[in-house]
């Protein structure tokens, strides 16, 4: 066994790779329970990847074929049915944890230098990740699949100039067809997973190099022993890869509860219109995007007045594409001198409470049918989101920071 | 920190509790998938009073005999009209668009309907038909107005001349101590071979048997995630074992 251990060294790094990333890789002792979220996030990657590997063998990616091939992997296809649940549910729960970790990265100032590329990686995977989720939804190609997919696409048509010709573009015809519906299926299994992957080994190396970040904000690497090992670091291996262990448990119970029980969640995870299949003719009720869009959907329809002569509708898109595109900014608008949210002032707690609060009820009014007093709310909601990251030049400068410790607490 | 964090998931709450939009009120209804009589019962209904105009083209027939229980030869004989094999997915003979010219719109298919609309929906629009002359087939109902389907099971349960009641609880007079609201119908039109109590009670096992239908696998996957809950609590006293052993040198 060593010897082929050797023979492999001689010719590809693989000891290297392995003490560089998780044998020798010195993450600090204090990683509290939002640090399960990253490694949870690959465990859902990995359960997304291998169902969708197994569902696109028995899926029809046509208009005529994709709904009753959706219903015969549930019906016909052994363990079909359980392979699409896992599916299906994984993806909400991507965003669940990826929301968590985002979070985790706010509250502890994970974003902030040295790693602002690791955070720029973690924005464009989410960006990549909404797409993914949404080219997906189309492919049920149940009434909601599609006057969803009509909704988000026909935003691209509020674009002064071009925006006709850009929607047209992406849906390949004059409606949502059975072309766009191929299209978004090769996007969906072939071309963004091999981005999403990509970036994820890009967040990872940007991670390992300048090592991680932990819940008091303090770079271990400062201080070292005799060997030049940080003396708060401790081995990812083996103590986070048992610790992460424990995280799995908690979390596949919570995700098995749904899958094995609530697979609809409500109407939240799979939306009951979505079990008639699309119909070009007749349009629901009401259409509601899958509740991880509906903080950003909320806003767009939050946006109500027309300015410079341009549509509302076309500043409620800029307004969605900026919530998201400031986000990328992000690690240059915190001037504080510490990272964690334990050592800045009232002005960062108070300011992030807010974000937290209203980023969550923009997304429940995103699901709800809009009234004037939910516009209303929205409106306020959206302009709290917003000056959360305008402001933060001036109250993460202006408020009293606490004294960071020289080594973890803990 | 942690009343952040509770305040986070007790603003998530509602999220939660979210449900479909509630028009019409409806009767509520709990499908038992494991009562396999009320299932055969239904079966027998629906091949008999839906199947002519709605299709289940999602299921197939032999499924339906193995989870119900029914001997795929009695089957065959007695649940099967078009002459299918018992493999075969549950169609029907009727042609869409000559459907489209005598409903208005074509009957739609039912395999999914109690996930597209709710067990409870299903149970109230069934016992929701009552005359109305002004529309074409001489009836209308309460939970699907101008509906195009006409009333196939007048002949059980009758025709009611008004607005049945849907969704209003009975209640009790407190002067005369009468119950009111107690029936589904006030007045008939005509009666139907089934009192009230026993349409109601065919009507649960129509329902059952279309939320059945819609879910098939219920009953099995709920089985199956007690084994894999009881897998995943063992597999965290492993883990929460382990990483104790570990940790205990960590301070």
């Amino acid at each position: 066994m060593n010897k082929l251990l050797n023979w492999v060294d001689e010719r590809l790094p693989v000891v290297d790779a392995w003490n560089k990333h998780v044998g020798k890789y010195y993450a600090p002792k204090n990683f509290n329970v939002w640090y399960f979220f990253g490694s949870l996030a690959m465990l859902v990657l990995v359960n997304q990847l291998v169902t969708g590997i197994w569902l696109t063998m028995s899926y029809n990616p046509t208009a005529e074929g994709a709904f009753a091939s959706v219903e015969y992997i549930m019906r016909d296809v052994q363990w079909g049915w359980l392979l699409r649940y896992l599916h299906s549910t994984g993806a909400s729960a991507f965003f669940v944890v990826v929301y968590c970790h985002m979070f985790r990265g706010l509250m502890y100032g994970s974003y902030k230098k040295p790693r602002e590329l690791i955070w720029i990686f973690g924005m464009l995977i989410y960006l990549v990740l909404m797409a993914e989720a949404f080219m997906g939804y189309l492919l049920p190609w149940g009434q909601m699949s599609y006057w969803g997919a009509q909704v988000i696409i026909n935003l691209f048509g509020a674009i002064p100039l071009i925006g006709d010709d850009l929607s047209l573009w992406i849906r390949g015809d004059y409606l949502i067809s059975g072309i766009t519906l191929n299209r978004f299926f090769a996007l969906h299994v072939v071309a963004l997973p091999i981005v999403l992957l990509g970036l994820v080994v890009l967040h990872i190396l940007a991670l390992h190099e300048v090592g991680s970040n932990n819940p008091d904000g303090i770079d271990i690497k400062k201080n070292k022993d005799e060997n030049g090992i940080p003396k708060d670091g401790i081995p990812f291996h083996p103590y986070y890869t048992v610790h992460d262990l424990m995280g799995v448990g908690v979390f596949l119970f919570v995700f098995f509860i749904v899958v094995f029980f609530f697979p609809e969640m409500g109407g939240l995870f799979l939306e009951a219109p979505n079990f008639e299949p699309a119909n070009n003719l007749k349009t629901p009720d009401h259409i509601a995007p899958v509740w991880y869009f509906t903080p950003f959907y909320a806003m767009l329809r939050a946006v109500t007045i027309d300015l410079f002569g341009l549509d509302a509708k076309f500043w409620g898109v800029v307004v969605m594409g900026g919530a998201i595109a400031i986000l990328f900014v992000l690690p240059w608008l915190d001037k504080s001198p510490v990272r964690s949210m334990r050592y800045k002032g009232i002005f960062s707690k108070v300011a992030l409470t807010l974000f937290v609060i209203s980023f969550v009820v923009l997304g429940y009014l995103g699901i709800v049918p809009a009234t004037e007093a939910r516009t209303t709310l929205a409106q306020i909601l959206t302009t709290i989101y917003f000056l959360y990251f305008i402001l933060m030049p001036f109250y993460t400068r202006m408020e009293k920071t606490k004294s960071v410790p020289e080594r973890v607490t803990g | 920190m942690k009343k952040l964090i509770v305040g986070l998931f007790i603003s998530l709450l509602p999220a939660l509790t979210l449900a479909a939009v509630a028009s019409a009120p409806l009767d509520n209804m709990e499908p038992d998938h494991a009562n396999k009589a009320s299932l055969q019962r239904g079966a027998a209904l629906f091949t008999n009073y839906c199947m002519g105009c709605h299709s289940m083209e999602y299921a197939r027939y032999k499924r339906v005999s193995e989870d119900l229980g029914i001997p795929a030869k009695l089957y065959e004989e007695n649940l099967i009209f078009t002459g299918a094999k018992i493999g075969e997915l549950m169609k029907n003979s009727m042609n869409k668009d000559m459907a489209a010219d005598w409903f208005g719109a074509p009957p739609p298919d039912l395999t999914l309907e109690s996930r597209l609309r709710g067990e409870d929906w299903i149970y109230s629009y069934l016992r929701g038909f009552y005359k109305d002359d002004s529309r074409p087939l001489g009836v209308n109902n309460v939970v699907f107005e101008n509906v195009g389907m006409p009333h196939v099971m007048a002949d059980l349960q009758g025709l009611c001349a008004v607005e049945p009641r849907i969704g209003v609880d009975p209640s009790v007079d407190p002067l005369s101590g009468d119950i009111r609201n107690g029936e589904v119908c006030p007045e008939w039109e005509t009666e139907g071979s089934m009192s009230p109590q026993e349409f109601n009670s065919a009507m649960y096992d129509l329902t059952n048997f279309m939320s059945y239908m819609g879910d098939p696998v219920k009953l099995e996957r709920e089985r199956l995630g007690m084994f894999a809950l009881i897998f995943v609590a063992i597999f965290f006293i492993f883990a929460y074992l382990l990483n104790r052993e570990y940790w205990k040198d960590i301070h």
